[in-house]
């Protein structure tokens, strides 16, 4: 008998791995938890203070947005172990593609905090660089980053069957690290959210990638909401549902849990390397504070937020468990400092960062003189003197 | 040396900011990120933090106040280990953000509260307004209309909520939009008691002494109705009034109408009895040129153009839109013109610029069932015509009394300008047109 599909009885849904729960404590998954079990005590240390160093950072450029020195800020809060720990589990020559709040994620990744902050400053479009870690621009036309890392899965494709065919390693497949000594074949990981997933950018993505069998890992933070909408609205089933339509696996795994978020990707990215298609995961975690600093999430979000949503925060959750496995108090006293020095590096470089003039911008779309460049400046230069002296 | 902390835009191009709750005092310490004062924006309430160490050494925006971006808001004393130059955020040790409590503060970085207003923006140079010398190249009354009422969604769902229709709101935002304001002033003006409809009991409107203490009701003098006030007085005491009173049989007006409602170059266009004397008061302005004039003390300004105003009741008020240049306008385009001015103000939608340099003024009581009536002249101009109501009427021909549709048309003209005589030619004028409508060929 064919099970009922309606709202409430939705079918396909995939199980929800979870490995280390709200308290801290620990299960068993046959798939999963070898993988888990590659994290020695000093990875999950390491893991925890890059989480940490996040969370600070973010209140950081909080605050400076708020004292008028940023022109807007995206906060990770509440999603620092779905970023970092999905960006531990990837080879140093994976390449990511990152939306533009995936802050945990680039730090894992060896980008600097100020690295970050020209964006949100305006002092630069972009603070790092690519080719030195893998990790591409932030992109802020919503899911327009799952096209471009398909697309470059898919000429990862290309470059091996080049290589195949001549011996010769192709350009794609190095950049941060040497080729010749990479230790597996890159993929791509791209992030995105529940509200980008609901772009058509991230259908027509899928619909490639399981076409020409792309390397590529999607990896979807679903945080709860699209700004202010909540995620009951955007879908009626969790978002892993989905790759079964395109052919591909998708796990749904607890995002607030850095175990099993490694452990899937971990997962997905051999699976990737052994040419068996693209993967989705879903990783359930929640946006604990607004969509950015301009917005205001009292709005729209229900009174008893916090109360709901504080014992899902995954930092305390990974203390917990580190100090179950015998992790001692000077640890969390050192992040500590760090962290603070680090707001302080942070504080510094963006106070001494400089606004980058507008028109810089219009002279870097093309390498030669353009009538069209020409007339854009003239436009801008005529709305410029357009006001009213004050 | 003090540092002082200007008010910044928090959200993506805001210009201003209410100052909701001082956290802070004059004498306190504060440290870096230490939150100063919470603030609401038109998207958000929010708490600033300190960019600077020090003491508070003066509080420079009040609770309540609006206050622009980059305006000072408070000045902090460059105490403490690090002295720091006035321009620049302190760069010190942040005192109270450590990872942990970290989390109170942020939640606190965000708080509650709607405000609807719309966002102000800098001031965009505006072309230079056309000179009170209007000339023959004056836009015509645009015939345009945007189909699609515009708004920022917080008016839109006040005005959902309220259940009023937004195309129905005059719109004064500088791209025509309907602000708050606007609503506001529209919703207000609505509450006003109105008209009671014919047949309809008035009985609701008498208040019974032991209902309510106080049964007069005070509505505050504002806006249009204040605006219309002062014209009025000051019309009315400045210029010197003489009224004058003509009865017309305008049998032939109301039969020309008719034909021309029939004649397809007239298709599709609303011509009424108005069309005519608006036709017969540019032609008999032409041969009594003083009535289309201004009264300075130093000199009588005669036009060679006519800014034809036709009073009307609109939602907001009595409004007299012009027709720039109606001199230039053949009957066609007249009534095209007519249409569209009474069209823009039963919808509220009159702009400024329409009702600006009238050179003379309809004012068509007899849409309201009033035989005639001493209006008061539009300030600026010289005369002002009362077209009343058009009516079966027993009428004397020669010797005979036979129904004829006859209206009076009543006129009040500025005696400083004009003597009995001339006003009364003119007049004279404008009804053997509407006797003769015929007489519009010698145009």
């Amino acid at each position: 008998m064919p099970q009922a599909n309606t709202p409430a009885t939705p079918w396909g849904i995939p199980d929800l791995v979870q490995l280390m729960d709200e308290t801290g404590t620990v299960r068993t998954h046959p798939t999963f938890s070898p993988y888990a079990d590659e994290l020695t005590n000093t990875d999950l240390k390491e893991m925890y203070r890059t989480m940490a160093l996040t969370r600070r950072f973010d209140d950081d450029m909080t605050a400076l947005q708020r004292q008028g020195q940023l022109a807007l800020w995206v906060p990770s809060r509440g999603q620092e172990a779905a970023q970092v720990a999905s960006a531990r589990a990837l080879a140093p020559n994976d390449h990511i593609f990152p939306s533009y709040r995936d802050h945990g994620a680039l730090l894992e990744r060896g980008i600097e905090p100020s690295e970050i902050t020209p964006l949100f400053r305006g002092s630069a479009t972009l603070g790092w660089d690519p080719k030195k870690h893998n990790v591409h621009p932030y992109t802020l036309v919503l899911a327009a980053q799952v096209l471009h890392a398909t697309g470059y899965a898919m000429g990862l494709n290309m470059d091996a069957q080049i290589e195949a065919e001549t011996g010769e390693k192709q350009t794609g497949q190095g950049q941060a690290t040497d080729p010749n000594q990479d230790a597996v074949k890159p993929a791509v990981a791209v992030y995105f959210g529940d509200g980008s997933s609901t772009e058509g950018d991230v259908h027509e993505a899928m619909v490639f990638a399981a076409s020409y069998n792309a390397p590529v890992l999607f990896f979807v933070q679903n945080n709860g909401w699209a700004i202010s909408v909540p995620f009951e609205t955007q879908s009626r089933v969790p978002l892993a549902t989905r790759a079964a339509g395109y052919g591909f696996e998708g796990l749904r795994v607890d995002g607030n849990d850095v175990l099993s978020v490694y452990a899937a990707t971990r997962y997905a990215m051999d699976k990737l390397r052994a040419g068996e298609g693209p993967v989705m995961i879903e990783a359930q975690t929640y946006r604990l504070g607004p969509h950015t600093t301009a917005d205001d999430p009292t709005k729209y979000r229900p009174q008893d937020h916090e109360a709901t949503y504080t014992p899902l925060d995954p930092l305390p959750r990974l203390e917990a468990y580190l100090r179950s496995r015998g992790v001692e108090e000077s640890f969390f006293e050192e992040i500590e400092t760090e962290a603070k020095q680090g707001g302080q590096t942070v504080r510094d470089y963006v106070l001494n960062s400089k606004p980058e003039d507008f028109e810089t911008y219009l002279d870097r779309v093309y390498a030669e003189p353009h009538q069209q460049v020409e007339d854009d400046r003239a436009f801008y230069r005529a709305y410029t003197a357009g006001f009213e002296e004050e | 040396m003090s540092q002082i902390f200007n008010l910044p835009d928090v959200g993506e191009g805001l210009t201003e900011a209410e100052i909701l709750s001082w956290k802070v005092a004059v004498g306190d310490t504060v440290a870096v990120n230490d939150v100063l004062v919470e603030i609401e924006t038109a998207k958000s309430v929010v708490e600033l933090p300190s960019p600077y160490a020090g003491r508070v050494e003066k509080l420079m925006a009040e609770e309540g106040q609006t206050v622009e971006v980059e305006s000072p808001i408070i000045a902090i004393s460059a105490g403490g280990a690090a002295p720091e130059q006035n321009a620049s955020p302190a760069t010190t040790e942040p005192a109270s953000c450590d990872a942990k409590d970290a989390g109170a503060q942020q939640a606190a970085l965000v708080g509650s509260g709607p405000k609807a207003d719309s966002v102000k923006r800098r001031a965009r140079k505006r072309p230079e307004p056309v000179s009170a010398e209007p000339a023959a190249s004056f836009p015509l009354p645009s015939k345009h209309v945007a189909s699609h009422a515009l708004a920022k969604p917080p008016v839109r769902k006040a005005a959902q909520d309220m259940g009023i229709n937004l195309h129905d709101v005059p719109p004064t935002g500088a791209q025509g939009q309907v602000t708050k304001k606007d609503l506001l002033s529209y919703a207000a003006h609505m509450a006003l008691p109105q008209a009671t409809q014919p047949g309809e009991s008035p009985s609701s409107f008498w208040q019974a002494t032991e209902i309510s203490d106080d049964r007069i009701e005070r509505i505050p003098v504002k806006g249009v109705r204040k605006a219309t006030a002062a014209a009025m007085v000051k019309s009315s005491f400045s210029a010197p009034h003489v009224s004058i009173f003509v009865d017309v049989d305008a049998s032939r007006t109301m039969e020309f109408v008719k034909r021309l409602k029939k004649s397809p170059q007239f298709e599709g266009i609303r011509v009424t009895p108005l069309l005519i004397l608006a036709k017969a008061v540019i032609w008999a302005a032409a041969r009594n040129p003083q009535v289309n004039a201004t009264w300075t003390d130093s000199e009588i300004q005669i036009k060679h153009f006519m800014n034809l105003g036709i009073a009307a009741a609109t939602p907001r008020g009595l409004m007299v839109p012009n027709i720039k240049n109606a001199h230039e306008l053949n009957l066609r385009e007249l009534a095209i013109a007519l249409n569209d001015l009474t069209a823009r103000a039963r919808e509220g939608k009159t702009q400024p610029a329409e009702m600006s340099n009238g050179t003379m003024t309809i004012t068509n009581i007899g849409s309201l069932g009033i035989d005639t009536g001493t209006p008061i002249i539009n300030p600026g101009e010289a005369a002002i015509i009362a077209f009343g109501t058009i009516k079966e009427k027993p009428w004397v021909v020669s010797g005979e009394v036979i129904p004829r549709w006859v209206t009076t048309l009543g006129g009040s003209f500025d005696h400083r300008i004009l003597d009995g005589d001339l006003s009364a030619r003119f007049l004279a004028d404008v009804a053997s047109i509407l006797e003769e409508p015929a007489l519009l060929l010698d145009m």
